[in-house]
């Protein structure tokens, strides 16, 4: 394969050389033509895995996908606390409940009664699809590119290369259509063993399609499509053209959480059997690749060595920019564009940015829009003006870059493993000493030196804006911190040292032999920058005269011992799903241990009562009565302090001056609708700091010149001595 | 006994250098055609001057090679988990002196602003003073004149120190019977052949330094402080042993397999040849850093699965810092294996060779006493030349992440920490710079030094 | 002559073979295919039988070297060597994890790889020989003295250094280049390339000036110099017809083994300066543990270095009618 780029490329350097000093910003990492369009400019770190969304489950690739796929419901961009908000469907549907024999409930009936929950979804009709050539149709009117020949395939390398494209009204079927493809076999979609337990006969439906694929495959690897519409799927259909129902086991509240997610997206037949023929996968032309969806963007570009971009999909239909939202968003300028029509930005670039430092670079010289969503290692190259302070610097300021935070829905902590003879186990012994570790290492200031006080200490598993947690003293963790003067106080360290010796380890001893306490840290983080956090952690337990030893080992062992349970101490965290508590208190429940049961919970923590408590709050609609348990499970947890507490981080996120409408939203991912550009303010401001800066060339060559003449001079004289 | 001793595996090895080096030493003196060369490479000032501080490195080195713990205070006889070294006992005071984050060279003042809350309870934010950086102060603000004092205190006592080795020097190399005067005049004009004046030139400024970097780190943090609030002096000081491990044991533990088979694959030929040859294209055509990765990998698996072997973060460190020289050493030693097999084949047509041969010496006897003396000269420049390769070659495979153990104080890790200060706004530069100039004297020394060994050694440039 | 050359390609098909071992000996013996499962499925919700269906879906449930279950040759051909190291020698490299081609892939990138690494290459050796010869031309003054000195003491730093210290002043502080990424159209391409170009040569010029320094003066040793200029030639003749021409041997021979490799890049440059290149591939894959791409790559960088040791043998007969290949 012979291409001629490499001409291509030393003809336009020559080209390049002569024409450089007609550009103002040298460094313009863009082509000059865009100048003045109204793309935003962002980046990626790694290249997505997935973006199927029955297979994609993680943030950086819902911030592709969630701006293509429309599932029924978002969650509504300026509200709070998050509230679902219906996207493509009419509402967001109430449930029906029914008992066994299929008779219908009361909305209050309780959750031990309810055997099914019914959800009615309807639609939006006049939805369409973006163009693509999935849908295109010749003048037969028939379906241009579903029986693809390999010479119709031989010049196709990408999407594009195929010249008709179509579209289609969105329908109800698509929906049930996607649901059936979490089932599929060759999928392997992340939510099936949580939603087996739920939807109504999609465990039966696994089987079924594993039968089904293994007599359409017939052994074939690829090129294989098994039409899901042709095997009913007993808890989901489709009622009529704009509406499906969906029948949930017993009572299930959060499932309108998971249908916010792209999982629940529609899916196009067609574009299943299109990507399925025959060749297209050898091409790497596959949906895991090329999303199809209704949403206000399209993937246009996928390269993700370099850039994904994201275009305006023309056929989005009217969706207008809200106009309600909390009270002081009015003061932020947020409503300024209320019931205009979305999207308002034309494109979006993302280029490939592994390193931090060029990232940051980038976007204090105005090529960024956006810092993005800092992550942890980014987070420590910033430094704004001081810690625990929402302000930047003042050069940051005088460019007039803003920062917006949120606390984000997740939490960091340092789980003790359970199962350790050591640190674990619900012995008074053990509870004391996990209590004394907790007071000790002081996540404060670990906030303030790693994070630049972007976070908050936890008192307990759940985050702010989750429901269940509580401000101020209320909400505080009695075992770990006083309430001084109304606010919490993380008690000093002398109550930790006496806590301490009260489990027989008085100085970090063993009353008994006299042996030092060693303490063992398990990480993943082998890396130079993980360093610091290692040597603070230390740092933290020698308070209490502990040696902590750290063990770090690389990822799979790490995962490996965790799943073994042979851990000690170790750090973990987890973001939300969705907005609820037991999304997070579910990380604490018996049953869902990690070892044995290959759950969620690394701590290994089974406590009885909390299990028990758990089985009641899990189903329960929010409420006085539910919190009132939920009060109840914390003070069991935190007493016997399983993880200590850790970290809610705060996101940050920085932005220039010519972006409108942002408000940090840690649940909603298709928020890149309401952004706006000012496109004309950033060309000229990116002139402006961009301006090169040439005379150090030109000193450094003048010296290498200064530095040859007396060379000369010396070199002549000496062949002439030579020659005389 | 205050302390027990411990022999980390990296000690031992350097003990055993040690020893060779000086075995090697004594050898060379008894050795006209060996000595020669060295009497060369002891006339050039400028090999002399990097010698000297290579010696400095070295030093520090070694007093960081010799661990121990400590006996718990409060009796009994348990011993501290914790392994120190004679460095970490002598550089105590810069130990324990942690602040809470960011500080400036010869700063009084953190360097992030902080919320200080006064006894009234006002809340101000403010540059907090630092714990130990300058505590001694009562007004920051006399800190120039103060440091100028301390400066000016710790160069006399240096220069004083530096007089007296003078002094010490002249007496002993004075020829009888010459005025003392006379002798100080003759060193001072640089008459002799050996370069004593520019190696004591050297001295006396290392000494000086040493006094200033002493005394002023006492009362200061000289080269700032790491985002944990670790002194950066400290941290580049117990780097130093990391790169001179790296720099000198992975020639070590690789010398016996490169002598013995490139010299098995020269002498014997035929199939010993092809099967040495076989290996070593081998190993050499799979790209170094791969071949690096796994193994690390590997290491990082066994030790997980054998916790009880390595009871200790020092012992853990260790063998890592001790497998890296390893696997180094095997993605490095087919160059000299090669080099090795080229010269013995050589050699093997000798006629000394052939006449021992035909003598009816075993193949044993003629490798041991013919053939090895002769390719010595090879093995030294290939060790010297490679030394500071491999200490630049550790920095870059901590960036790629399979360098040393992240809690092993090493300059990779040093700059690759310090990249994302740079980003910060305002930069924190010192980190970076500290290991740059601590790096950057040991490998110009190393070079300097090596480029004389060469010269001194290699038979093709001796005319 | 090309009787050799068949004979040192028959010679590389073992050596391959070994490498292809010692990968996957490495790899296997590390990491159980039941790690890379869990690493590419995610860690949110993986469940046993993922694993299984994973595991399944590759091929990785045969044994490894020895498949005693099976009939004939079968005992062979039915393991995770034979099945997935062996097609390698056809250039068959399978799909990368994320299901892509690698094939593809490599022929992809290998072009911002040669984009950068052929520019360094041939501007560096450029620029070797020009100060070398500069060293030599001015031999005995205090500009060679103090032109070695330099050359050392850049050889003394970090490459760390020299990328770090180049963005910071040209990207961060004087504004004259983009600080990483890639183009390969126009005047992008040039910004893009000039900060990795220049900080690649510069960075190198210490070692390479001071050894082909070496090479120029042996040879303005020799007789035949000392006979040119009797000759009553100029010294900036003797210098570049004589010198210049000699010392090439020695210069190109050096160079021509690496050739082949400026396909794969480089790890550090391409990672440090966003370049999309076989570089950066690699360094992804070992963080991913990507099994089948360092595999890949792992192979080609050998057959490229084989390719290269052949090419060295050949330029020696091109440049020096003295040596003959047998």
């Amino acid at each position: 394969m012979i291409r001629p780029r490499t001409y291509r490329i030393l003809l336009s350097i020559v080209a390049a050389v002569f024409s450089l000093s007609a550009h103002a910003a040298w460094n313009n990492p863009y082509p000059s033509a865009d100048r003045d369009r109204n793309i935003l400019y962002a980046a990626f770190r790694e290249r997505p895995k997935h973006l199927d969304p029955a297979r994609s489950y993680s943030s950086n690739e819902y911030e592709f996908i969630a701006q293509v796929y429309e599932p029924p419901f978002q969650y509504h961009y300026l509200k709070r606390p998050y509230a679902l908000a219906p996207l493509t469907a009419v509402a967001v549907p109430k449930p029906v409940y029914l008992d066994r024999q299929g008779r219908r409930l009361p909305q209050d009936a309780p959750a031990q009664t309810i055997s099914y929950s019914v959800y009615e979804i309807r639609i939006r009709p006049g939805v369409y699809y973006q163009p693509h050539p999935a849908f295109a149709r010749d003048d037969k009117g028939d379906l241009r590119y579903q029986a693809l020949t390999e010479r119709e395939l031989g010049g196709v390398y990408a999407i594009s290369d195929f010249s008709k494209a179509g579209t289609r009204e969105l329908v109800a079927a698509d929906y049930v259509y996607q649901i059936k493809r979490l089932a599929h076999p060759k999928l392997h979609s992340p939510i099936l063993s949580v939603m087996q337990d739920y939807i109504v006969g999609l465990k039966d439906y696994v089987a079924t399609l594993k039968r089904a694929h293994a007599e359409v495959a017939q052994g074939r690897e690829e090129g294989v499509y098994l039409d899901l519409t042709r095997y009913p799927l007993a808890g989901v259909e489709a009622v009529d053209r704009y509406t499906y129902r969906v029948k949930i086991n017993g009572k299930y509240p959060q499932i309108l959480y998971w249908m916010a997610m792209p999982f629940f997206a529609p899916m196009p037949p067609e574009a299943d059997h299109f990507f399925s023929q025959p060749g297209m996968a050898q091409k790497n032309l596959t949906l895991d690749w090329y999303p199809v969806g209704t949403g206000p963007y399209m993937l246009t570009v996928n390269n993700p060595n370099r850039r994904m971009v994201l275009e305006r999909n023309p056929n989005f239909r009217d969706e207008r920019y809200p106009a309600e939202g909390e009270p002081e968003d009015a003061a932020e300028g947020l409503f300024a564009d209320a019931g205009k029509r979305l999207p308002f930005i034309d494109k979006v670039m993302f280029s490939l940015e592994k390193e931090n430092i060029p990232y940051w670079s980038k976007f204090l010289q105005g090529y960024y829009d956006r810092s993005g969503v800092l992550t942890e290692s980014f987070d420590q190259a910033i430094r704004f003006s001081g810690s625990g302070d929402t302000e930047v610097s003042e050069a940051m300021q005088g460019k007039g870059i803003h920062l917006l935070t949120s606390v984000a829905s997740s939490t960091y902590y340092l789980g003790f493993n359970m199962l350790d003879p050591v640190v674990g186990g619900l012995s008074e012994r053990a509870r004391k000493l996990r209590q004394a570790v907790s007071i000790a290492i002081d996540y404060e200031e670990q906030i303030s030196i790693f994070r630049n006080g972007r976070g908050i200490a936890a008192q307990g598993p759940l985050p702010p804006g989750i429901f269940g947690y509580e401000e101020g003293c209320a909400g505080m963790n009695p075992y770990v911190y006083d309430c001084v003067d109304g606010t919490p106080r993380r008690k000093p360290i002398e109550a930790a040292r006496r806590l301490l010796a009260e489990s027989g380890y008085p100085d970090g001893q063993d009353a008994k032999t006299g042996k030092p306490l060693l303490l063992y840290f398990d990480t993943a983080a082998t890396g130079p920058e993980e360093k610091a956090k290692l040597d603070w952690m230390t740092k933290q337990l020698r308070k209490l005269d502990v040696q902590l030893v750290v063990r770090a080992t690389d990822y799979n062992t790490f995962q490996k011992k965790m799943r073994q349970g042979e851990a000690q101490l170790f750090e973990w965290g987890w973001n939300a799903d969705y907005p609820d508590p037991e999304n997070f208190l579910f990380l604490l429940y018996g049953p869902n241990k990690k070892v044995g049961a290959d759950g969620e919970n690394a701590a290994n923590y089974d406590d009885p009562g909390f299990n028990r408590l758990f089985e009641r709050v899990k189903n329960m609609d929010n409420g006085p009565e539910r919190l009132a348990l939920i009060r109840k499970m914390l003070d069991i947890t935190r007493r016997d302090a399983p993880w200590a507490w850790g970290t809610h981080p705060k996101l940050f996120l920085l932005e220039h001056a010519w972006v409108y409408n942002t408000k940090p939203n840690t649940m909603a991912n298709n928020t890149l609708k309401y952004l706006r550009l000012e496109p004309r303010l950033r060309a000229q401001q990116r002139e402006a700091w961009n301006r090169p800066v040439v005379w150090p060339m030109l000193a450094v060559l003048g010296l290498v010149a200064l530095a040859v003449v007396p060379a000369v001079i010396a070199w002549r004289r000496r062949e002439r001595g030579a020659a005389r | 006994m205050p302390f027990q001793p411990v022999f980390l595996w990296t000690d031992v090895l350097i003990y055993v250098l040690l020893a060779a080096a000086a075995g090697f030493g004594v050898y060379a003196a008894r050795h006209e055609h060996l000595r020669a060369p060295w009497r060369q490479i002891a006339r050039r000032p400028l090999a002399m001057v990097a010698l000297v501080a290579l010696a400095a490195y070295v030093a520090a080195g070694l007093l960081d090679s010799v661990h121990f713990r400590e006996r718990l205070a409060n009796g009994g006889d348990q011993y501290s988990a914790e392994v120190l070294s004679l460095l970490d006992k002598l550089a105590a005071p810069l130990r324990s002196r942690v602040e809470k984050t960011y500080s400036a060279p010869f700063a009084a003042h953190a360097y992030t602003k902080e919320t200080v809350e006064y006894p009234d309870g006002r809340r101000v934010r403010a540059y907090p003073r630092l714990v130990h950086g300058g505590a001694h102060l009562k007004d920051p603000d006399e800190r120039g004149a103060d440091i100028g004092k301390r400066a000016a205190l710790a160069t006399a006592a240096g220069g004083l120190v530096w007089l007296a080795l003078v002094a010490a020097f002249v007496a002993l190399r004075r020829v009888p019977g010459e005025a003392y005067a006379a002798a100080a005049r003759r060193l001072a004009r640089g008459a002799d052949p050996i370069p004593w004046r520019a190696i004591l030139v050297t001295a006396g400024v290392l000494i000086v330094l040493a006094a200033n970097a002493g005394y002023l780190s006492l009362y200061y943090h000289i080269l700032g402080t790491d985002q944990v609030g670790l002194d950066v002096f400290y941290k580049s000081l117990k780097s130093v042993r990391t790169g001179l491990v790296i720099g000198t044991l992975t020639t070590l533990v690789m010398l016996p397999f490169a002598v013995l088979f490139g010299v098995m694959a020269g002498y014997f030929r035929g199939w010993v040849d092809d099967v040495i040859q076989y290996v070593y294209t081998t190993l050499s055509s799979i790209p170094s850093v791969l071949l690096i990765a796994a193994a690390i990998l590997s290491l990082q698996v066994y030790m997980a699965n054998h916790p009880e072997v390595f009871d200790n973060v020092a012992a853990r460190a260790d063998v890592r810092l001790l497998f890296l020289c390893v696997i180094l050493g095997v993605t490095s030693w087919t160059s000299l294996c090669r080099l090795l097999r080229g010269e013995t084949l050589k050699l093997r047509e000798a006629d000394y060779v052939q006449a021992a041969q035909a003598l009816g010496a075993s193949h044993l006897a003629v490798m041991a006493r013919h053939v090895l003396p002769n390719i010595m000269h090879i093995v030294l420049i290939t060790v010297v030349l490679d030394f500071s390769g491999l200490v630049l070659a550790e920095a870059v495979l901590s960036y790629v992440g399979v360098g040393v153990d992240p809690t092993t104080e090493s300059w990779g890790n040093m700059i690759n920490g310090a990249r994302l200060e740079m980003a910060r706004e305002p930069m924190v530069w010192w980190s970076l710079t500290a290991a740059f100039g601590f790096m950057f004297v040991l490998v110009l020394a190393a070079n300097l030094f090596s480029d004389a060994v060469r010269d001194a050694f290699d038979p093709r440039l001796r005319r | 002559m090309i009787a050799y050359i068949v004979r040192r390609i028959l010679y590389a098909i073992p050596i391959l073979l070994g490498v292809n071992l010692i990968t996957f000996a490495l790899f296997f013996f590390v990491n159980s295919p039941d790690d890379m499962a869990r690493i590419h499925l995610g860690v949110k919700r993986v469940t046993p039988e993922a694993i299984a269906k994973w595991k399944e879906d590759r091929g990785f449930t045969r044994p490894l070297l020895y498949n005693a279950a099976a009939q004939g040759t079968a005992k062979l051909k039915d393991t995770i060597f034979y099945q997935h190291s062996l097609r390698l020698f056809v250039f068959e490299f399978g799909r990368a994890e994320d299901n892509r081609d690698i094939g593809r892939e490599i022929a992809e990138r290998m072009w911002p790889s040669l984009a950068i690494a052929l520019p360094t290459f041939l501007v560096g050796v450029l620029v070797y020989i020009t100060f070398a010869l500069l060293l030599a031309f001015f031999r005995g003054t205090y500009l060679d003295t103090w032109g070695v000195v330099l050359c050392v003491a850049m050889m003394s730093v970090s490459v760390l250094f020299y990328v770090i210290g180049g963005q910071y002043l040209m990207s961060k502080l004087w504004h004259l280049v983009p600080i990483s990424g890639y183009d390969d159209t126009g005047l992008l391409a040039f910004k893009f390339l000039t900060l990795p170009v220049v900080v690649g040569v510069v960075g190198s010029i210490g070692a390479n000036a001071r050894l082909y320094r070496s090479f120029f003066l042996e040879e303005i040793g020799k007789d035949y110099v000392r006979t040119a200029r009797a000759k009553g030639l100029s010294e900036p003749r003797v210098l570049f017809q004589h010198v210049l021409k000699n010392a090439m041997i020695p210069i190109l021979t050096g160079v021509v083994v690496v050739i082949p490799s400026l396909f794969i890049g480089s790890l550090i440059f391409e990672s440090f300066f966003g370049i999309p290149g076989l570089g950066s591939y690699t360094i992804d894959a070992i963080h991913s543990q990507d099994f089948f791409v360092v595999r890949a790559m792992v192979f080609l960088g050998s057959v490229l270095y084989i390719v290269g040791l052949i090419l060295t043998d050949i330029s020696y007969t091109l440049v020096d009618p003295r040596v003959r290949l047998e």
